[in-house]
């Protein structure tokens, strides 16, 4: 597969989409865990949802 | 199931948390399909292997306006229905709609020096999906903004319905204004223009970043109703103390 003398402007479009999808990713799986970490610390701190359920109940 | 039955964010937890592996995968599956697709595609007889830029520019112009579109809708959920999803669906899509949106106008941009010898030309195609993109900007700077959910929705709510003025704007710049963009060569009256060689492969990663926008916007939302809920609880904690 040639590219022709435009490669690295198709290289560089194909990099940059991967690199942003990967950050938005990325984002959401540490923002997961951080909400998921604050959670068992509330848990811990014996602190109940009005319904009397766990607040690591996240199912 | 019902949009009702949705309303429940517990039940909303429930039914992604099963959902979003399939959800995943079958976008991993689809990207790698549509991203060999892409590579085997033959060169376009004026633009060369430039053509390739077009299946990852194109559907991320085509989502960059279609976000905004399911923000609309959320937005009238929190006005109208005051559905209590409708405003995370809301606040969690901008950051991804303003991700596709900037992928739209770079890659725009890359392919557009090669074949209109510039970057960039203020017209009226990539004007307004510049000013889409400083919306986007702007709207997660006012849910930054807020410190109360619940006033933030209702001001993001208008914000975003005005906004959405500039969907139609976007689509017809090309046919209303003489601009360097090319007319709709896919969505157009009387069928697509391109090439099934590249018809085909544009179709497919369209539908495998739709599948990444659907699996991303529900994973975010998951995080907010997450935050939301520790924000409950430590208010709920401050209370106990206080008391």
């Amino acid at each position: 597969m040639s590219l022709g003398p435009y490669a690295s402007f198709i290289l560089t479009s194909y990099a940059l989409a991967t690199v942003v999808v990967l950050i938005l990713i990325a984002w959401i799986a540490i923002d997961y865990r951080h909400q998921k970490e604050r959670l068992r610390e509330l848990d811990a701190a014996g602190i109940v949802r009005r319904s009397g359920r766990s607040a690591m109940d996240i199912r | 199931m019902t949009l009702t039955d949705l309303a429940n964010p517990t039940r909303f937890l429930t039914l992604t948390g099963r959902l979003l592996p399939w959800l995943a995968a079958s976008t991993a599956l689809l990207l790698l399909i549509g991203l060999y697709q892409s590579a085997v595609a033959p060169d376009d007889y004026q633009q060369g292997a430039t053509v390739k830029i077009m299946f990852i520019h194109v559907p991320n112009a085509w989502l960059s306006m279609f976000v905004w579109g399911v923000m609309s809708l959320a937005a009238l959920g929190t006005l109208v229905w005051r559905h209590p999803l409708a405003d995370v669906a809301a606040k969690t899509a901008a950051p991804i709609g303003a991700s596709f949106t900037f992928l739209a106008l770079v890659t725009g941009s890359l392919w557009g020096r090669p074949m209109w010898g510039t970057y960039w030309e203020w017209d009226a195609r990539l004007t307004s999906v510049l000013i889409l993109f400083l919306m986007y900007l702007g709207l997660i700077a006012l849910w930054r903004a807020v410190e109360d959910p619940s006033r933030a929705a209702r001001a993001a709510a208008i914000l975003t319905l005005v906004g959405a003025i500039n969907l139609p704007i976007i689509k017809f710049s090309v046919d209303w204004w003489n601009t360097l963009h090319q007319p709709a060569s896919v969505m157009r009256i009387g069928g697509p223009s391109l090439d099934r060689a590249f018809l085909i492969p544009l179709l497919v990663m369209a539908l495998a970043f739709s599948l990444l926008f659907l699996t991303l916007h529900l994973a975010a939302m998951r995080n907010e109703i997450l935050r939301r809920r520790v924000r409950a609880l430590q208010m709920m904690q401050a209370s106990q103390r206080s008391a």
